[in-house]
């Protein structure tokens, strides 16, 4: 768990250096904005948990309790990624839709094919088309936001024509396949292992690697990092694909989780993807924010969703619970930017 | 969430392809000028021309497929010719030129499932103009449109099947929930309503404890499903009067500790629910046979052609194994109860 990181090396203010690696890791770690979401995690299963101890302690509610919100993870750290670079990526829902459909698809015209070979394809596809959206950003320099509303229905519309009334069913994909959408290793999900191992992958290359921090300085001032000689289209385009093919993935098991498969799969999910981000505290206008958070503010998300029918919260203000928890966090968001910019200011006068 | 208004696939790809839009908005508003047409305009005809045309929303749906192999075992009984007609995909205006070429071809009579109420009302009105008697089947026209229309199932038949198979499957008495499509589903609404009537006149033992919107989505019908065990201990059964609830709802139980514990039944349709029914998680659901709807809608084809009926309420006329049917409200015929599916006769259906 990091810190929220600012994007240029100068911005952090001198930590105290005297203090031992434990405490700063501790200081740190207190500081976080993901620690704020994970406590509200944490809350949100402790007073579920109260109320009806099966939300917990009952293997279907252990099970349901990692394995739910397993896939929108992983299409939430594909998404924070292209939001650190200032862009959005609207068009996730479509694409996990489309390889969902494109996995049952090949389940169905190629008997036999291997599971491996289904993983690939979705992957792939997604790939393509986070591609396709990249390169219009990247190259066509019109706003992601517009680029990605435009293919989220021209990516739907081809769900459409292709699946047309047509529908996959659970008896249409193999039975190790499906198995997948539910086992458990351990008592752990198999999904849930899946959506950690990329959380892992994405958060060491955005944290560790030049690539990764070059995300942030992209986000943080396009033109700046244009002059300083950063590969903005590069970066631009690798988010995109990353994006796309973490939606692929994403969609390959959908299939395997849910079994049924229509043209509609996966509709409204890039605003789930988009609102777990931001409640993640990943800043809409780039530059800062995790992968991590935007993980934890995924399980949030879906883990009051589940939570509030049990608690017993009628459906319709469910809604307004998820809203206004977005609301809080861009709020929360802009108060803490003008307290870090008021500090960095103090410790420019205070050098002087 | 806010796209979820816009859920419909013709919502979707109406928004992709503006120009579809526009020729689909040129044609409501041409239809809805000469909706009147009167049905008299279609008294007489050529009877005994037997060619019936069966034009389903699409070409390719294994539901329409079973529809039209229904009609064509009708229509060959009674010795008439079968043709099938029909778009790839089930747009708006897409059924116009198959109907103008029908009547072109002058057929005796038209057998459709409407992709939209209003669309194709101008074409099916020339048709009738010509001689040719319009039947529509699962889907229906504006009633101006067409000579009859062959409703699948009625509210009451729904409400009453899906309660008659909780109560044989928990026996009798226990607590049920309910796993509807969206909150302002008027379908679904309707039959819940009826449902609680019957239920509460049939079975007293049996109490719907909860109603639940899984808004005909796989994630949020699978959540309300958790939900829903997890928050009534007792449950014994669920109903989910919806194609997606039922089967999000039945994948949920098939590695769900409540398996075998807690019945499931609804409306679905074999194609999803085989794998469910085949290995014990759903012992019987309901839906109706689209075979029957067929075949019945050839048999009243048929009828009109001949002029035993003119399609007026109170008409009676004989639908070949199915037996006899009688002509209800707004020139409507009713299939009749809701078909069951279980393990014993899935395997005979394909959609």
């Amino acid at each position: 768990m990091t810190t929220l990181t600012p994007a240029t090396p100068h911005a952090a203010p001198g930590a105290p250096r005297e203090k031992p690696a434990v405490v700063r890791g501790l200081s740190a770690f207190v500081r976080a904005r993901e620690t704020g979401i994970l406590l509200a995690v944490l809350l949100v299963i402790v007073v579920t948990t109260v109320k009806n101890p099966s939300f917990v302690f009952s293997s279907d509610g252990w099970r349901d309790l990692l394995l739910t919100p397993s896939i929108l993870v992983i299409v939430a750290v594909g998404q924070a990624m292209v939001i650190i670079t200032r862009s959005v990526d609207l068009s996730v829902g479509s694409v996990l839709g489309l390889t969902a459909y494109l996995t049952g698809r090949l389940f169905i015209d190629i008997p036999g094919i291997p599971m491996i070979v289904v993983f690939l394809a979705g992957i792939v596809l997604g790939g393509l088309l986070g591609l396709i959206n990249g390169a219009l950003v990247a190259f066509a320099k019109v706003p992601a936001l517009v680029i990605t509303l435009g293919t989220l229905y021209a990516y739907r519309g081809i769900n459409v024509v292709w699946a047309g009334s047509d529908r996959i069913n659970a008896s249409d994909m193999p039975k190790d396949f499906l198995a997948l959408g539910t086992g458990q290793f351990l008592t752990i999900p198999l999904l849930t292992i899946i959506a950690l191992v990329v959380l892992i992958i994405a958060g060491w290359y955005m944290k560790n690697t030049r690539g990764g921090r070059e995300f942030y300085a992209i986000g943080s001032d396009p033109a700046a990092a244009g002059l300083y000689g950063l590969r903005v289209v590069r970066r631009l385009l690798i988010a995109f694909v990353a994006s796309g093919a973490l939606a692929g993935l994403a969609g390959v098991l959908y299939a395997a989780r849910y079994g049924t498969v229509n043209s509609q799969a996966g509709s409204g999910w890039e605003l789930d993807a988009v609102g777990a981000a931001v409640i993640g505290g990943v800043a809409i206008f780039g530059g800062s924010g995790t992968v991590w958070g935007a993980a934890i503010g995924a399980v949030l998300l879906l883990t009051i969703n589940r939570a509030l029918p049990i608690i017993g919260v009628p459906d319709f203000w469910q809604r307004a619970v998820v809203g206004a928890l977005i609301i809080g966090a861009i709020v929360l968001d802009r108060v803490l930017a003008l307290r870090q910019s008021r500090r960095l200011l103090e410790a420019r006068e205070e050098t002087k | 969430m806010l796209f979820h208004t816009l859920r419909t696939a013709k919502a979707r790809a109406g928004a992709v392809a503006a120009i579809a839009v526009t020729v689909a908005l040129v044609a409501t508003g041409c239809a809805s000028s000469g909706g009147d047409t009167s049905a008299s305009s279609s008294a007489g005809g050529n009877s005994g021309n037997l060619a019936i045309t069966f034009l389903p929303k699409n070409l390719g749906n294994p539901y329409f497929d079973t529809s039209d192999k229904g009609g064509q075992k009708a229509v060959e009984s009674f010795g008439g010719t079968f043709q099938e007609v029909g778009p790839a995909t089930a747009s708006p205006d897409a059924q116009v030129s198959y109907i103008n070429t029908a009547t072109t071809q002058g057929v005796g009579a038209l057998v459709v499932s409407a992709n939209d109420p209003t669309a194709i009302c101008d074409a099916l009105n020339e048709a009738r103009s010509a001689g040719v008697k319009v039947v529509t089947f699962d889907s229906d026209t504006d009633a101006a449109c067409r000579d009859i229309f062959i409703n699948q199932a009625s509210a009451e038949g729904i409400a009453k099947v899906q309660i008659d198979l909780i109560a044989k499957q928990i026996g009798g008495s226990g607590e049920v929930a309910i796993l509807s499509a969206s909150a302002n589903a008027t379908n679904q609404n309707a039959w819940i309503e009826q449902m609680k009537t019957y239920a509460a006149s049939q079975y007293p033992g049996l109490t719907i404890v909860d109603t639940v919107y899984g808004n005909d989505d796989d994630q949020t019908s699978f959540d309300k499903t958790a939900a829903l065990l997890q928050s009534h201990p007792n449950l014994k059964g669920i109903i989910s009067p919806t194609t997606v609830g039922i089967a999000a709802a039945a994948r949920y139980l098939q590695t769900s500790e409540y398996k075998g514990k807690v019945a499931l039944t609804g409306l679905g349709t074999p194609n999803q629910m085989r794998d469910y029914v085949n290995d014990g998680t759903v012992t019987a659901f309901a839906l109706w046979n689209p075979a029957d709807l067929g075949y019945l809608a050839a048999f009243a084809a048929k009828a009109l052609i001949e002029g035993t009926i003119t399609g007026a309420e109170g008409d009676k006329f004989d639908a070949g194994d199915l037996g006899s049917y009688t002509v209800g409200a707004d020139n409507t015929v009713l299939l009749g109860d809701p078909y069951v599916f279980d393990k014993s006769n899935i395997a005979n259906f394909d959609f």
